[in-house]
């Protein structure tokens, strides 16, 4: 799965940290920012600042909603993997996906507002979701591409939140990451399969890939730090561990020498190696495009808004049903008890 | 907005990963019946042979201390050093008692 730095992802009115009301309320926070000091974890139901609820509601259902939306342009596939086994591989991920979703969602409930009220939000379009996802899956290659690159922009940014100081969210990281490298892996052996085996179009399938996916993948981490104005509050409350940029450095310095192996080049003519920095320099991002496709003009987003809505409502005869069976059942025990 | 009187319970997960271990808390999901939630539980957490058993209990049937009492109730424990194997020395030739 994939995030990016949500919490660049716009606002929801009535943020911001509130005055401090009470002397209570003063001891309560002064409690809360020695335990965030001492880097313990904060637990469901201890106290909290109504901001870092907030902000922490907004990043993980934001999470969980990227993990649920990007299941559909992988499911895309599946129908038309080239055999059966890459079928079996690409079902068990984007189920995989499918359960990343739940765990981050029941996380954010335990803050205080219910699975329905966060597709709500998803449905209406008050919610954001990663911007990556919001690009099409033109060929099979992007299957193997999503899963090198997307999915490994994803870890690099996951792996920090394991330490996340909201622990129910630092929980569904420690399973989500232990359960994503094979979500890389089987990527980028897909694309090896391909580079190594395939015919003079196969490779140029690879290339091509590559070639539309390499900017939005290193777009996902978000935007630079300078322009990351939530960031540092974030980083305070340690909900956030490594800023954009460090993250961004690190993934783009471990793809090359991947890309070198696997035998495509990455479409920036300024990527070089920096020997001073010992760190790799890259060319100018396209901020103005991330921030098109985050406020919903990205090639897709109508598409894979209008597939979500469609699905919860063609399923919510599903779900009445079985609620009903469920009480009729109750009902019939209690009987059958008498 | 979505009528909440409509979402399907919450469930808790536990999940034996072997036999002889303790089922162990995993995480939660949303179920119509108990049925539904045992089968939801497999395929949510056990894709990977995390598990040999697993328990659900509706969420709202658990009952929790409070965090505001946590001092109060768990502190009193921390004097008692006494309850400890190691607070005793004992001569070398007996220690591994």
């Amino acid at each position: 799965m994939y995030t990016q730095a949500m919490d660049t992802m716009g606002k929801e009115p009535g943020d911001g940290t509130k005055p401090v009301r009470s002397a209570d309320e003063m001891r309560l926070q002064e409690r809360f920012d020695e335990r965030i000091d001492a880097g313990d974890f904060i637990e469901a139901k201890d106290w909290m600042p109504d901001h870092y609820r907030k902000t922490l509601l907004r990043q993980i259902s934001q999470h969980a909603h990227s993990e649920i939306v990007g299941m559909l342009p992988e499911g895309n596939w599946i129908s038309r993997a080239p055999t059966l086994k890459r079928k079996a591989i690409l079902l068990a991920k984007v189920q995989d996906e499918g359960g990343h979703g739940l765990y981050l969602y029941a996380a954010a409930e335990t803050l205080g507002t219910s699975r329905d009220q966060m597709l709500d939000a998803l449905h209406t379009g008050k919610a954001k979701y990663s911007s990556i996802f919001n690009y099409p899956t033109l060929t099979w290659a992007d299957m193997g591409v999503i899963g090198w690159l997307v999915d490994g922009a994803a870890i690099m940014n996951q792996v920090p939140i394991c330490r996340c100081s909201y622990a129910p969210y630092a929980r569904a990281m420690i399973r989500i990451c232990r359960e994503e490298s094979f979500h890389q892996r089987q990527g980028y052996e897909a694309l090896l399969t391909m580079m190594q085996n395939g015919t003079q179009a196969q490779k140029e399938m690879v290339q091509d890939a590559v070639n539309r996916w390499w900017w939005p993948s290193i777009m996902m981490f978000g935007p630079p730090d300078d322009q990351s104005p939530n960031s540092a509050q974030s980083m305070r409350w340690g909900i956030k561990r490594v800023s954009n940029d460090e993250l961004r450095q690190k993934f783009i310095d471990a793809t090359v020498e991947q890309a070198k192996i696997l035998g495509v080049t990455l479409p920036d003519p300024d990527l070089k190696w920096n020997e001073q920095r010992q760190a790799h320099d890259h060319g100018p991002i396209d901020w103005e495009e991330f921030w098109r496709v985050i406020a919903g003009d990205g090639p897709c987003n109508r598409e894979r808004l209008g597939a979500r809505v469609k699905a919860w409502d063609d399923g919510a005869w599903v779900r009445e049903a079985a609620l009903a069976h469920s009480r009729k059942q109750q009902q019939r025990d209690i009987k059958e008890a008498a | 907005m979505s009528d909440i009187n409509k979402e399907w319970p919450l469930w808790e997960v536990f999940v034996r990963s072997k036999a002889g271990l303790d089922h162990k808390h995993c995480g939660s999901l949303h179920a119509a019946d108990a049925k539904m939630a045992i089968q939801m539980a497999r395929d949510v957490y056990t894709r990977r042979q995390e598990g040999c058993s697993v328990w659900v209990v509706q969420s709202d049937q658990i009952v929790a201390s409070d965090p505001g009492d946590k001092d109060m109730y768990f502190d009193p424990a921390e004097d008692k050093v006494y309850r400890h194997p190691t607070f005793y020395q004992l001569p070398k030739a007996v220690d591994h008692m």
